[in-house]
């Protein structure tokens, strides 16, 4: 077979607890991260997604510890965005255990942020974020600030100036869809996707199974992020895996 | 018993020093010092990042490169290279410029050509076998890497676009291409496997 399509959760994090996560019955700490990655980890999860939604600078030693115990429990990819500023951010984030850093809104003012990373510390654990939305047919406006600020930034030419500079990864979030369960921007995903050689993550809107199938399929992309349907314990890791197997996606056997 | 994690300033020693307690290992020395090394019974060089780089690193300890090859090129110790630690072996790596690596394992180190896949190759992706070897069980394993090797001691391959080296080795040294250390169960076990083989 070939290289598997990846089903992502992520997990909001705010002063080191999830605010928006995993209903799992039988955490002692649904609140934890470290307890929900353990229950991802051993669901299977391909990889896992943390979001520090922490707005002060002073929590980010908090993640930091959030990651460092994460990381000695879990033998899965991690990967950690918010906030990260510059080569120290995503340094801190890398040692304390996180295999990737997403970078956001420091690459919307300053897209050579993610060129300084990928040399530094290398191309591979650079994932660059980018929040758009809909502003006209087949075009797309970076938004920052939880998609409540427009940029003037076209989304499709920003997201290609990332990946040239050395992005490993993109991540690719509809602030159209988010929250609504309505399933992926597929045109915003496809045309990305279509346009790059790293792989494209697919994230926001996905409200059933059949919206993570459709996001590798239609969306071309090579993984699917998703958080309110494993949250609300609608559908498992392995019915994500079973979906998307169903509709002829190579994906792990997790046994 | 102790594995020796060589620190040389490359990447994810934490992450590899978590998965080797977790399979078992009990006392790990993450250690810069070739004294260390040389009474080391186990060897593990991790990496991630650029081979160049991690090369200079390897390099920029004194006396490192000199004891890794006397404790384990000519006294046998079990070595286990991960990712970049694995490519280091080989002879020369094509990463911004051409390096010298180790030179343990006759083969060289080059970009993973894209057409139709996805560079760099990361996700989880198939470990098949081309010889037998006691580490190296089939299975799925996480990938995350844009060069791969080719040359002499192929023990198990992936499929990316064709062929890529997964494992490669001889005698009492292996390398994976994949990290172990974020490969859930099927990562552990191989360490497992490290920690008890006598080659």
């Amino acid at each position: 077979m070939t290289v598997r399509a990846r089903v992502i959760p992520c997990l909001d994090v705010a002063n080191g607890r999830v605010v928006k996560g995993v209903n799992f019955v039988d955490l002692k700490d649904a609140g934890d991260p470290v307890e929900q990655a353990r229950a991802y980890d051993a669901a299977g999860a391909d990889e896992l997604c943390f979001l520090d939604i922490t707005a002060s600078h002073e929590a980010r030693g908090t993640m930091l510890d959030v990651v460092r115990r994460t990381a000695e429990v879990c033998f899965m990819p991690l990967t950690v965005g918010g906030g990260v500023r510059g080569v120290d951010d995503a340094r801190a984030l890398l040692l304390a255990g996180a295999d990737k850093v997403a970078v956001n809104s420091a690459a919307v003012t300053r897209p050579e942020i993610v060129a300084e990373i990928a040399e530094r510390m290398g191309r591979q654990c650079v994932v660059a974020s980018v929040d758009a939305r809909r502003v006209a047919a087949g075009r797309w406006e970076v938004f920052t600030h939880g998609g409540r600020r427009p940029t003037g930034i076209d989304a499709v030419s920003h997201a290609l100036n990332l990946a040239r500079l050395g992005a490993g990864e993109l991540l690719l979030t509809s602030m159209d869809r988010d929250g609504t369960r309505d399933g992926y921007d597929l045109d915003l995903v496809r045309t990305i996707a279509d346009q790059v050689d790293v792989p494209v993550i697919a994230s926001g809107g996905v409200g059933h199974l059949d919206h993570l199938v459709a996001g590798i399929r239609d969306g071309h992309a090579s993984a699917v992020l998703a958080a309110s349907i494993f949250h609300f314990g609608e559908a498992s890791i392995g019915d994500a895996h079973a979906a998307l197997a169903a509709a002829g996606i190579p994906v792990r056997t997790v046994g | 018993m102790t594995v020796a994690l060589i620190d040389y300033g490359a990447g994810n020693l934490h992450s590899v020093h978590n998965a080797l307690k977790a399979a078992g290992a009990t006392s790990i020395a993450v250690t810069a010092d070739p004294d260390v090394l040389a009474r080391a019974e186990r060897v593990v060089l991790p990496g991630v990042g650029a081979f160049g780089a991690c090369a200079a690193g390897l390099r920029a300890i004194p006396g490192m490169v000199e004891a890794m090859e006397e404790r384990v090129v000519r006294r046998g110790a079990p070595f286990l290279g991960v990712c970049v630690g694995m490519q280091l072996l080989a002879t020369t790596g094509e990463e911004h410029g051409v390096h010298a690596g180790l030179g343990w394992l006759d083969g060289t180190v080059a970009q993973l050509s894209a057409h139709d896949v996805h560079v760099p190759h990361m996700g989880w992706n198939d470990v098949v076998p081309r010889v037998p070897h006691p580490l190296i069980a089939p299975g799925e394993a996480y990938f995350l890497h844009s060069f791969a090797y080719s040359g002499a001691g192929v023990l198990a391959t992936t499929d990316h676009g064709g062929p890529v080296a997964a494992a490669i080795g001889r005698d009492n040294i292996v390398g994976v291409q994949f990290h172990p250390e974020k490969s859930q169960r099927y990562g552990l076990a191989l360490l497992e496997r490290f920690l008890a083989w006598r080659p």
